[in-house]
């Protein structure tokens, strides 16, 4: 197996490795890096519990190589916000109870992040086809559209108020 | 309604305080199984069949072997040495472990690669070579009992054909007599077909035996760690797994919904390979591997429904025939194989009723676990929920006016039904009323008409249901002998802060608060004061674990009695310290007063302070105190539920335009977290109804084995819930609760499947199985124009 040294940032971080050309995005940030906020549920890209964020866009991490990564900007979960303090999706999740078993979350929250960045203040319709390809077997999606409607108000206050 | 005893700050009954445990969860700090790494720590891989039924010729380990990283590959073979290649069900059959001739279904384990990491054991299944002998699989359940069907259980002692177990409850000759005799009989054959619960987190294992001190701990996705722990003594003991040897941690987990009740193979071969090779062993399945082993439902059933011209119900009767694989591996108590399936029954008033059941060995993957419900009240809800509408189909009357016409009265609690329950609580009419008037059903009762009269399909459907939760009396209701109660062990600590641990097991239900929440309400101790620590059997108290809606109708009432055991304990040492007899104190919430002089007090810190700090002599000191309740019935939860869709003739899309979903599950610890445990519940209940069903095709291969074609609804496909609540408390549990988690699932699915079938009876159409599909939708449409 053909062996790779690769270079990324990783939530503010700059990490050089030597992999595999076959390591999964998902591998490298869960095994290599023991950033296990990111998580596995499919084998065919569907449920989206591994969406990080590469060069600002949410990607699902488990269909990315990790050379692929090379030279890219990463953030996951356990880099949206400062310890000890909360992302307002964070905060909007927490609040309107978006989130049971927690294993979708953080996919989940990346995502929510790209579709917030790109489109400030979306309707619930388009917030659910924003986190269609997410799956959540718990909530029953109700909360997570609230919790994301939270975030986008206390962020375009945020805006507004910079 | 429900009036608060306790402020915000304690946060007791009722107050939707923020949950406790989702701060790790958010930061992505939750730790679930495949997040424990240990050192050293192998990984395994399964090797599974591609045939549905196949003698096994060879398995040629050689090519894998050679593989660098690669350890060992484990066969039933091996593990027949230890007697290890067997393990029982939950109910008492048995399931192979790892194969020593044949396989039984596709993708069931034929082997197990251990290599040092997890891509060099996947290297490793690929290299193994199988010589398969393939043979006809038995796939429909009706032919399993045919006279000339090949015998799929050669290895069981006296097994003549593939029938399992006959099951009847009710008076058959009585039933049918009535229903000889009736005005009115409607008939159908239902199907329930087989759904896998898919929790996004799939199952898996770390083991790691240390065979210096010969303690195995298992880090392992289980909703029932104490009995999972006591059947691995029971079927490991003879390799010397004892007991208190095994420490099972059941860590964060990524949903269960019943799906991770059971014992799999992969669990079996992890612990027997980390107990051979003496280093942690990971095995975490694939999405693909979690959908095709372990199932729920897969019912036929046979029903009639008998009533007078004017609709007065009169008998049910319902004959199914259960599909279980190759072996029956269905979680419900041993005396219950059929789970509460006498349910059926429904919320109705009438006297006779017939069930009964025949269980069959098919060339599938064994199941009969749980889809959010596992012990068959979904199946016997939708029978009885599409029998009524059928009903009202049949006679002309409208589906709501019938059920009011035919509810259990208010005053009829306890309820005897005709199969044997005694009903503990609930206002039917009250709870449909509410429903129809959140929806404002006349006025959809009217648009329906007027766009009938334009030719577009539009449909209301209602299920007004009753759940039976909360197993159980232990007289009654056991796992492999194990009674059913569940525990709580509280321990406040000095300055008033609390630790309680319980038997059951969160996989997103929220015990971290609304445990804690309980606590506050009975002791006052604020619930940001009480931590709540569940899973791990070597700290937490026995107890059989969270499913079927069990947590807070038994764990939850030993919450609250072993806080009363701290609280007259409380008592005496308030008397002690305010130096008046015990007769003469008061309590209200968080402190104890002198009757009389309320500005004598004592608040729950100070006293419990003194426990350890100033003991009443003769007091045992501290302030700790376990209970294991064993509830006097189970809890009857219920509910109405109102779907209202349209259709496109076109397209046979189905929308689905308002759901509105009342429950009675009793005093709420928590409106904010039941309102999710609904949301989430009804979204498992259009799953099945409108997306989700494992298929075979003729030889047993499973044709939608990924999330690419087992259709798990998104955002877009789960409508907008709305929700709303009735309740009647129930007498007999000490909070008056009832349970929730599980009555969305049951009761929204026939709710669904009426409005569909509603919006196409104008064409003709009486019934059509879940999940209905745009497909079937067209087909049906397509068949009744000719």
């Amino acid at each position: 197996m053909a062996k790779h040294t690769i270079s990324m940032t990783i939530n503010g971080q700059p990490v050089t490795a030597e992999v595999d050309s076959r390591l999964l995005l998902v591998h490298f940030i869960r095994e290599n890096l023991s950033l296990t906020g990111t998580h596995i549920g499919c084998d065919t890209s569907n449920c989206g519990a591994c969406t990080i964020l590469l060069d600002g866009k949410s990607i699902k991490s488990c269909t990315y190589l990790a050379v692929r990564a090379d030279g890219a900007e990463i953030t996951t979960i356990e880099g949206v916000a400062a310890e000890g303090t909360n992302h307002p999706l964070q905060q909007g999740f927490h609040d309107q109870h978006g989130l049971h078993c927690g294993f979708c979350t953080p996919g989940m929250i990346m995502r929510s992040i790209d579709l917030l960045n790109n489109n400030p203040n979306p309707t619930e319709e388009e917030i659910r086809w924003g986190i269609s390809g997410n799956l959540c077997r718990c909530t029953g999606y109700n909360n997570i559209v609230k919790a994301i409607q939270q975030a986008a108000e206390e962020m375009q206050k945020k805006e507004t108020t910079v | 309604m429900f009036k608060c005893k306790t402020s915000p700050e304690v946060g007791g009954m009722g107050h939707s305080v923020k949950r406790k445990e989702d701060a790790r969860f958010l930061h992505g700090k939750g730790k679930y199984t495949d997040d424990v790494k240990l050192p050293g720590m192998l990984h395994m891989v399964m090797v599974r069949s591609p045939y549905a039924y196949a003698r096994i010729k060879n398995i040629n380990k050689e090519k894998a072997l050679a593989i660098d990283g690669v350890l060992a590959v484990i066969t039933g073979e091996d593990l027949a040495q230890y007697n290890l290649h067997w393990m029982p069900t939950l109910l008492s059959d048995t399931q192979m472990v790892l194969p020593t001739d044949t396989v039984m279904h596709q993708s069931q384990e034929v082997c197990a690669v251990i290599a040092t990491d997890r891509y060099i054991a996947a290297d490793g299944a690929e290299a193994v070579e199988v010589d398969y002998e393939p043979m006809d699989a038995i796939v429909d359940p009706y032919k399993a009992l045919d006279k000339d069907a090949p015998l799929l259980r050669p290895d069981k002692e006296g097994q003549k054909d593939n029938h399992i177990y006959h099951w009847e409850r009710g008076d058959k000759a009585k039933t049918e007599e009535v229903i000889a005799k009736a005005d009115v009989v409607v008939k159908e054959r239902i199907h329930l077909p087989r759904i896998h619960v898919a929790s996004i987190e799939t199952c898996g294992v770390v083991a790691s035996y240390d065979k210096d001190t010969e303690k195995m701990l298992i880090y392992l996705t289980s909703q029932a760690p104490h009995a999972i722990r006591t059947v691995l003594a029971l079927v490991a003991g003879h390799v010397g797994l004892s007991e208190e040897k095994i420490r099972i941690i059941s860590p964060d987990i990524g949903g269960g919904f019943g799906g991770k009740v059971p014992v799999y193979p992969g669990y079996v071969v992890a612990i027997a390979a980390t107990f051979l090779i003496g280093k942690p062993v990971k095995w975490i399945e694939d999405r693909s591997e979690n959908l095709v082993n372990g199932f729920a439902r897969d019912y036929h059933m046979d029903c009639e429904l008998a009533a007078t011209k004017d609709g007065k119900i009169q008998a049910f009767k319902v004959s199914t025939l259960a599909d279980h694989g190759y072996t029956d591996s269905s979680a419900n108590p041993s005396k219950y194989p059929t789970g509460m399936f006498s349910i059926c029954t429904g919320s109705y008033d009438y006297q006779h009723a017939f069930a009964e059941l025949d269980a069959v060995y098919t060339n599938k993957a064994p199941g009969g676990v749980a889809y959010r419900c596992s012990f068959r009240v979904t199946e016997a809800v939708h029978a009885i929920e599409r029998m009524v509408d059928k009903l009202a189909a049949e006679i002309g009357k409208d589906p709501a006016q019938l059920r009011l016409e035919n509810f259990i009265k208010k005053d009829q609690f306890p309820y005897s039904s005709p199969l044997g329950w005694s009903y503990d609580s609930g206002d039917y009419e009250a709870t449909l009323k509410k429903a129809m008037d959140m929806l404002g059903y006349e006025k959809y009762k009217k648009e329906q008409a007027e766009k009938r009269a334009q030719g577009k399909l539009m449909g209301i459907g209602i299920s007004t249901f009753t759940e039976v939760v909360g197993a159980g009396p232990s007289k009654d209701f056991d796992i492999l002998g194990i009674a059913m109660f569940d525990s709580a062990e509280i321990r406040v600590h000095p300055t008033g802060k609390a630790l309680a641990r319980f038997g059951t097991k969160s996989q997103g239900q929220g015990h971290e608060t609304t445990y804690a929440q309980i606590l506050a309400e009975e002791l006052g101790i604020p619930y940001s004061d009480i931590e709540i620590e569940e899973g791990d059997t070597d700290t937490a108290p026995y107890g059989l674990g969270t499913y079927a809606s069990r947590s807070t109708p038994t764990a939850g009432a030993a919450a609250a009695i072993a806080a009363r055991k701290l609280r007259d304990k409380g008592k005496k040492i308030a008397a002690y310290l305010l130096e008046v007899s015990e007769e003469d104190i008061d309590w209200e919430v968080g402190k104890y007063f002198v009757k009389g002089a309320p500005e004598k007090s004592k608040t729950i810190q100070e006293v419990v302070f003194a426990a350890y700090t100033n003991i009443p002599p003769g007091m045992e000191p501290g302030f700790e105190a376990t209970h294991y309740y064993d509830p006097p019935n189970l809890t009857f939860p219920n509910g109405a539920y109102i779907c209202v869709v349209e259709i496109d003739e076109e397209t046979g899309a189905i929308d689905v335009k308002r759901f509105v979903a009342i429950d009675d599950c009793g005093n709420i610890i928590n409106p904010m977290i039941v309102e999710g445990q609904v949301h989430g519940g009804l979204t498992q209940g259009i799953a099945p109804a409108m997306y989700e069903g494992i298929q075979y095709d003729d030889e047993g291969n499973v044709l939608n084995g990924t999330f690419m074609d087992y259709l798990v609804p998104t955002a877009v496909e789960s409508p907008h819930w709305e929700t709303g609540h009735t309740i009647t408390p129930s007498p007999h549990h000490p909070l008056g609760a009832k349970g929730v988690a599980e009555s969305p699932t049951v009761g929204a699915p026939p709710a669904i499947a009426n409005a569909i079938i509603d919006a196409l009876s104008p064409l003709g159409i009486k019934h059509l199985d879940i999940p209905i599909t745009p497909s079937k939708v067209w087909d049906a449409i397509q068949a009744h124009k000719k």
